[in-house]
């Protein structure tokens, strides 16, 4: 089956395994150890690859000596960027098409070196020292040039420019054509702002700033390449998509696309941060020089200097409001740190800052500026969370001016089924009402608070996506079946398949087995991202099983010889027409005589699924501050979310929590410092301080189901939106705390006590 | 006709024009048209997602337009 796929019945609501909790298929492998992840796997005669990193943040590479390292003992290959030809390819990758001039150069620099860290060269010996040994022996002449390390030295005029080619994709009307450190420029709008404005009875005006962080992934970048003599390229890597690595190796090789096959490992997390590139295209460019396999590894410090955060951002924000609480006009204008290279964030951080509220007049311009620091990647619905974090920010001091209770102030202006967005569509069914309501009757909203605490409230919105899937379900002559997609499993969505298979098929979840597919295996599918897996390839998973149905009712068919049409299918068998006195065959009896009814049988679909539904949470936040050393403490958390319907309660329960243990990790401690020369301060888990379970109090979740109309079971996706509310529930508790209006995160204890000092 | 909404950012492109009824049978004729009146469009219309009546397609070259069919055009956001 092939379709663009747009179901538009009513989702079906009883189920028998769908909403159950099963154990995940994948369960025993990983907490016994057995699972095999990036760095686990080996290929005979296996040699092994390193890199050269730049020491500086902005310089020009004059030459490169590889002569010495070359002659080391047991050296088989050398690479610089001279191995590695510049395109401009647009290949489909996380938050959007990447372009491969920046993934290219990114990976591997050709002549200028844009970030501490960047990689300059990269060599492959016999044994991991080796490799270590003459890495130290390759010598790079640089001209060092002044680093930009800000958004505020980027874009002043006269600053050191990063790309002399680079000019700003949408500028405004007469801005000069000329080199810039501003990549991009987005601008939204409706109505006037002078009438807007000029109806508010209350106007708050704010800058806010967020900084550089990372997806903290536990399981760093590592790859296997092997580049066969007769040009046939295998890769084992961690990734979030094996197609888009494919897909961005062929490009940055200039290779054809199908003579490279990608075998995706066990995933250790990547929150959107493994859907590009960057030990790949070296390991198979070393691969091809060396005639041998070639394995790489990044260390814990490499991910952190030289993989992809997400940007750091600066935030002016004007917002009007009537005395009754309705806004009535908003300003918001963004800058977004992207790093070396161009993001994309500033397109998200447009499209989602007011995207929660009925505002009749606004203007959202938001930029993308480049700086000397490592590239940013997507990271959990990437932009959203700093561009709602100012919106929620005044709406909790509109509601303390107007002495209103800030989810009534939200539920006053939220938008619902037929609301324009600001990015122009009409919303469909949505559940942000819902999803607010059951926040405001939730026990700890009224729940007392102690001494030196503060409760905070605040929403997030996601668009979630649908894009390309495929799966492949196949039924045993035992009666059971196995399930094949293009997904590698970050959230529990293979035991989520599992359980759409189960329902279609009516057998046990523990009778199916979901595994995930090769390149070569399964049919192209989009990147595990944007909250797609459990909607769009879930859907591509029903409609595999409803084609395996259908050919089981016509094997039954065969067997009474009856027309396929004749026959129903329900309660896990096949029924003959009334008019034949046949007893239902079961699957299993089907599936037993599958090789004299016409042999294996095999459901397959693909699709293109639009219109993914957007989701929305709404977090509450209890706060407990030290006011003498400023140190804070989350001691209540709740996450309420809608999920159009939870396939597997417990694995959207994990995917809330673990989104707001990040955000509250970005909120309270995590931010990327660097020198003055731009080298990041704090490369390690020790000093980038990411929140651990015994930080956290357990995080309550509410699941909101307010079901999809463009899927079969009304499924939303549930993995990005969890980590939008908490920067701002955070926030907002600790101004209810403190009687400060903090602006810039993350809240750390010293910067807590400057704003308690300056408070007097 | 479909009624064809532009973003902000493509009105240099259309002389201001922020919304226009364009009769096309499928997303690729209207495209055509909107690049027979606006020649600047090209690119942003390739690299864009087109909404159709509030469902985003990266690609729907053939998806068949009906009579007040409405047309948005946002950029293509995967996610992370």
């Amino acid at each position: 089956m092939s379709a663009l796929l747009k179901p538009r019945s009513e989702p079906r609501r009883n189920f028998k395994y769908v909403g159950q909790r099963p154990i995940r298929h994948d369960g025993p492998d990983k907490v016994t150890g057995r699972a095999n992840y990036g760095a686990d796997f080996t290929l005979p005669g296996m040699i092994h690859g390193v890199v050269v990193r730049s020491p500086h943040a902005h310089a020009r590479i004059l030459s490169i000596d590889t002569r010495e390292a070359e002659a080391m003992p047991g050296v088989k290959a050398v690479i610089t960027g001279a191995d590695i030809a510049q395109n401009r390819a647009q290949v489909s990758m996380g938050e959007g098409s990447g372009d491969m001039h920046d993934v290219s150069e990114n990976c591997l620099a050709h002549g200028k070196a844009l970030y501490h860290g960047h990689v300059v060269a990269a060599v492959a010996a016999m044994t991991l020292t080796q490799a270590q040994a003459a890495a130290r022996l390759i010598k790079v002449q640089y001209e060092k040039l002044k680093p930009v390390l800000d958004i505020e030295s980027a874009i002043a005029p006269g600053a050191p420019i990063l790309h002399d080619h680079l000019r700003t994709e949408g500028r405004a009307a007469g801005a000069p054509d000329r080199p810039t450190n501003i990549a991009a420029r987005a601008v939204l709008e409706r109505g006037s702002l002078e009438q807007g404005f000029a109806a508010a009875d209350l106007v708050i005006e704010r800058e806010f700033r967020t900084r550089m962080v990372h997806q903290g992934y536990i399981e760093p970048h590592a790859c296997v390449a092997r580049y066969s003599p007769d040009g046939q390229v295998f890769i084992w890597c961690t990734t979030q998509g094996p197609f888009q690595v494919r897909g961005a190796c062929a490009a940055v090789l200039g290779m054809d696309l199908g003579r490279i096959k990608v075998v995706a490992s066990e995933i250790g997390g990547g929150f959107g941060g493994k859907t590009t590139i960057y030990l790949e295209p070296l390991a198979v460019a070393l691969s091809r020089k060396a005639s041998l396999p070639v394995k790489m590894v990044m260390t814990r410090e490499e991910v952190l200097r030289a993989t992809g955060p997400t940007p750091g951002s600066r935030t002016r924000i004007k917002m009007g409001m009537k005395k009754d609480g309705r806004l009535t006009a908003a300003s918001v204008t963004m800058h977004c740190e992207s790093g070396a290279f161009a993001g994309l964030a500033h397109r998200s951080t447009a499209m989602c800052c007011l995207s929660a509220y009925r505002i009749p007049n606004f203007f959202i311009e938001s930029h993308s500026v480049l700086t000397n620091k490592p590239k940013v990647a997507a990271y959990r619905a990437p932009g959203a969370p700093m561009a709602m974090f100012p919106v929620e920010s005044l709406l909790d001091e509109f509601a303390q001016k107007l002495g209103m209770d800030p989810i009534d102030l939200r539920l006053l202006n939220a938008v619902e089924e037929g609301d324009a967005a600001p990015y122009g569509p009409k919303y469909g069914p949505i559940g942000y009402r819902e999803t607010l309501q059951a926040a405001k009757s939730h026990p700890h909203w009224s729940a007392p608070l102690k001494p030196n605490q503060g409760r905070g409230v605040a929403a997030g919105f996601w668009f979630n996506a649908g894009l390309n899937s495929s799966a492949v379900v196949t039924l045993d002559a035992d009666g059971s079946a196995a399930v094949v997609t293009g997904n590698p499993d970050i959230g529990g969505t293979r035991a989520a398949q599992a359980q759409m298979v189960a329902e279609e098929l009516d057998i046990p979840v523990e009778r199916v087995r979901p595994s995930v597919g090769d390149t070569d295996s399964v049919g192209y599918t989009d990147v595990t991202g944007g909250s797609r897996v459990c909607f769009a390839t879930g859907m591509a998973v029903i409609q595999a099983a409803e084609d395996v149905r259908r050919q089981l009712c016509a094997r039954a068919a065969k067997i009474w010889n009856v027309e396929a049409e004749a026959v129903t299918w329900s309660e896990g068998a096949a029924h003959p027409p009334a008019s034949l006195d046949k007893k239902p065959l079961s699957l299993k009896e089907l599936a037993a005589q599958m090789a004299r009814t016409g042999g294996p049988i095999i459901g397959r679909a693909s699709l293109s699924a639009p219109a993914a539904g957007p989701a929305f949470a709404v977090n509450i936040c209890d706060l407990e501050v030290d006011k003498e050393t400023g140190v804070s403490r989350v001691v209540r958390y709740t996450a309420i979310q809608d999920a159009g319907k939870a396939v597997h309660p417990s694995y959207v329960e994990g995917q809330m929590q673990g989104g707001a243990a990040q955000g509250i990790g970005w909120a309270l401690n995590e931010e990327y410092r660097f020198d003055a020369e731009g080298k990041m301060e704090n490369a390690s888990f020790l000093d980038y301080r990411m929140p651990v379970a015994s930080d956290l109090p357990m995080i309550d979740t509410v699941i909101v189901e307010v079901p999809n109309p463009t899927h079969p079971y009304g499924v939303r996706g549930v993995g990005e939106v969890p980590i939008v509310p908490p920067l701002g529930a955070v926030a907002n508790a600790m101004a209810r705390a403190t009687g400060v209006r903090f602006t810039e995160l993350p809240l750390s204890p010293m910067r807590v006590l400057e704003g308690l000092d300056a408070k007097g | 006709m479909a009624v064809v909404h532009f973003p902000n950012d493509w009105r240099r492109h259309t002389g201001g024009v922020a919304q226009l009824h364009v009769a096309a049978p499928r997303v690729q004729e209207l495209y055509d048209e909107l690049n027979r009146r606006f020649p600047g469009l090209g690119q942003g219309l390739e690299k864009a997602a087109v909404v159709i009546d509030g469902d985003i397609y990266n690609e729907a070259p053939y998806h068949k337009l009906e009579a007040g069919t409405e047309i948005h055009f946002v950029p293509r956001i995967a996610g992370g």
